[in-house]
């Protein structure tokens, strides 16, 4: 079966510093992969090399098959409306209310009547645990949990295919962070859709995961089921789901 | 290098350290002119090219225009006021009253109230658009444009840099008047001037081209403030310091650009 998505021999580097050195990676259409792995390892910009926001200084990364580094305009555009993303500090436009954050990429990214945009919004609300009265407010007028509800009920507004989840359980209290987890989960069961999620926290990890890689060193050394994370034998892996001081991963 | 004694090893590097250091100081600058380049022109083809947003522009039209008036206006006012009094206290030893007016309105329209509207624009609007679009720039609010298909180009960059463009004229065309006006208070009712014939001085003076050449630099300059202000935001480095440098640049690097380009300006316009 082709891979939803698939990177191949990634590279990116910012001056002297190496951030991806070769990424090897696919998953297939409707599973949830999780990448782990230290601050700086490249999680974060492998991301946004596939979304294009960083370009890649080589490699090959493919959707449904097609290359789709260096797309420019509508292709790009439309590559673009496969995905959703929930971003670290949820990144809701703080000049937009709630509702309308949560309808941005159907009124502003594909032209839909606001009308039609905010019942839909007003649903996607419903579906992540808040009331619609939530729809009026300014995101700044949010907790840090609901503002992470609100960035995934705008990831996941466009029903997309693809959704990226980018470290989301940071900074949200163990029982608002397994709260999260669940809605992941079930949004992304309910869409039918491919997950791919960086975190280092590992319970998320477990709880959100089909498949674990681990990044390290700008490449992944190691890919396998959630099942198989404890019997890896891999010393990198056992160091870091430990959360271990001393092993294979120095200190920086 | 395999010079045997330290002395002689600075000896010989000195002059290789010396041409370096500039060589890496002017392929910086020429790298930075190069990036703010290309980044102006991919602004402007985003003006010009569809998706619009209409809702944005009108909202920096207002931003941009309407809420700098009374700063615009208060700066025209003084102005024009000073220039009256400063000149009456001059042109008084030579017995040239008459041609106070003639000089207010012209120093107005062709030199103070654009270069002077577009310093104060630069501190008021220039800093506000770096510093908005530099926390966007830092709290990733402008990938998630892109993830939500909206190309920050067209969404946040093309909307005010044709608002500066446009909105700095008007503001300099009332600024004239405002400024002709000060003066006009200062000479008749400070200075015992007459009502008609100051006014009849000041219209025989005035040619459409010194307004018009002052309105054209208006425009310059509110694009290079807007442009400014999205380049420096837009290229913000991470956190509460590297906004903080954005807003600083953008309206150092407005204010100096304003400067500069008001010299070429009136040469290419009066001589």
């Amino acid at each position: 079966m082709t891979p939803k998505l698939e990177l191949n021999a990634v590279r990116k580097s910012f001056g002297p510093k190496k951030v991806l050195n070769g990424i090897d990676l696919a998953i297939q259409p409707g599973r949830s992969l999780v990448v782990i792995g230290g601050s700086g390892t490249g999680k974060s910009v492998m991301i946004k090399s596939v979304l294009g926001i960083v370009q890649p200084d080589s490699g090959s990364i493919r959707i449904d098959g097609e290359e789709v580094t260096g797309l420019r305009g509508k292709n790009r555009d439309a590559m673009l409306r496969k995905f959703g993303m929930l971003f670290q500090g949820g990144a809701l436009f703080d000049s937009l209310k709630v509702w309308e954050n949560v309808a941005f990429g159907l009124v502003q990214g594909r032209g839909m009547n606001r009308k039609d945009a905010r019942e839909i919004a007003v649903e996607k609300i419903r579906a992540v645990g808040l009331s619609p009265d939530v729809g009026d407010l300014l995101p700044a007028e949010l907790s840090g949990g609901m503002q992470k509800r609100v960035g995934l009920a705008r990831a996941i507004a466009a029903s997309p295919e693809i959704i990226f989840f980018d470290e989301p359980t940071t900074g949200l209290d163990p029982i608002m962070a397994d709260v999260i987890n669940d809605l992941i989960v079930k949004s992304v069961k309910q869409l039918g859709a491919t997950a791919l999620s960086i975190t280092h926290d590992m319970a998320s990890a477990r709880k959100i995961a089909d498949d674990v890689a681990m990044i390290y060193d700008g490449k992944i050394i190691w890919h396998g089921p959630v099942g198989d994370l404890d019997n890896s034998g891999n010393d990198y892996v056992d160091q870091f789901i430990h959360g271990r001081a001393e092993g294979p991963i120095g200190r920086i | 290098m395999t010079a045997s004694t330290p002395d002689t090893s600075t000896f010989i590097t000195a002059p290789f350290q010396l041409c370096r250091n500039t060589g890496a100081g002017l392929l910086g600058l020429f790298e930075k002119i190069g990036t703010l380049s290309l980044f102006a022109l991919r602004a402007v083809a985003h003006c010009f090219l569809p998706r619009w947003f209409p809702a944005q522009f009108l909202r920096q039209l207002i931003d941009i225009g309407y809420y700098s008036l009374p700063v615009v206006g208060m700066t025209a006012l003084f102005t024009g006021m000073v220039l009256a009094l400063q000149s009456y206290t001059g042109f008084t030893r030579f017995n040239a009253e008459s041609a106070i007016a003639g000089v207010v309105v012209l120093s107005v329209t062709r030199e103070l109230a654009p270069v002077l509207a577009g310093l104060m624009v630069a501190g008021r609007v220039g800093a506000a658009i770096a510093a908005e679009i530099g926390t966007m720039r830092v709290t990733e609010q402008i990938d998630a444009l892109t993830t939500l298909s909206v190309n920050p180009f067209k969404y946040l960059i093309a909307p005010r840099l044709m608002a500066g463009t446009l909105m700095l004229p008007l503001l300099v065309l009332i600024g004239d008047v405002i400024g002709v006006f000060g003066g006009y208070v200062v000479a008749i009712y400070k200075l015992g001037f007459s009502p008609n014939s100051y006014l009849s001085q000041t219209w025989d003076i005035l040619e459409t081209m010194d307004v018009v050449s002052g309105l054209v630099k208006a425009g310059a300059f509110g694009f290079i403030v807007a442009l400014m202000g999205c380049y420096h935001g837009f290229n913000s480095a991470r956190g509460a310091q590297g906004v903080g440098a954005a807003t600083t640049n953008a309206v150092v690097s407005s204010s100096i650009l304003i400067l500069i380009f008001n010299y070429i300006l009136t040469q290419v316009f009066f001589s």
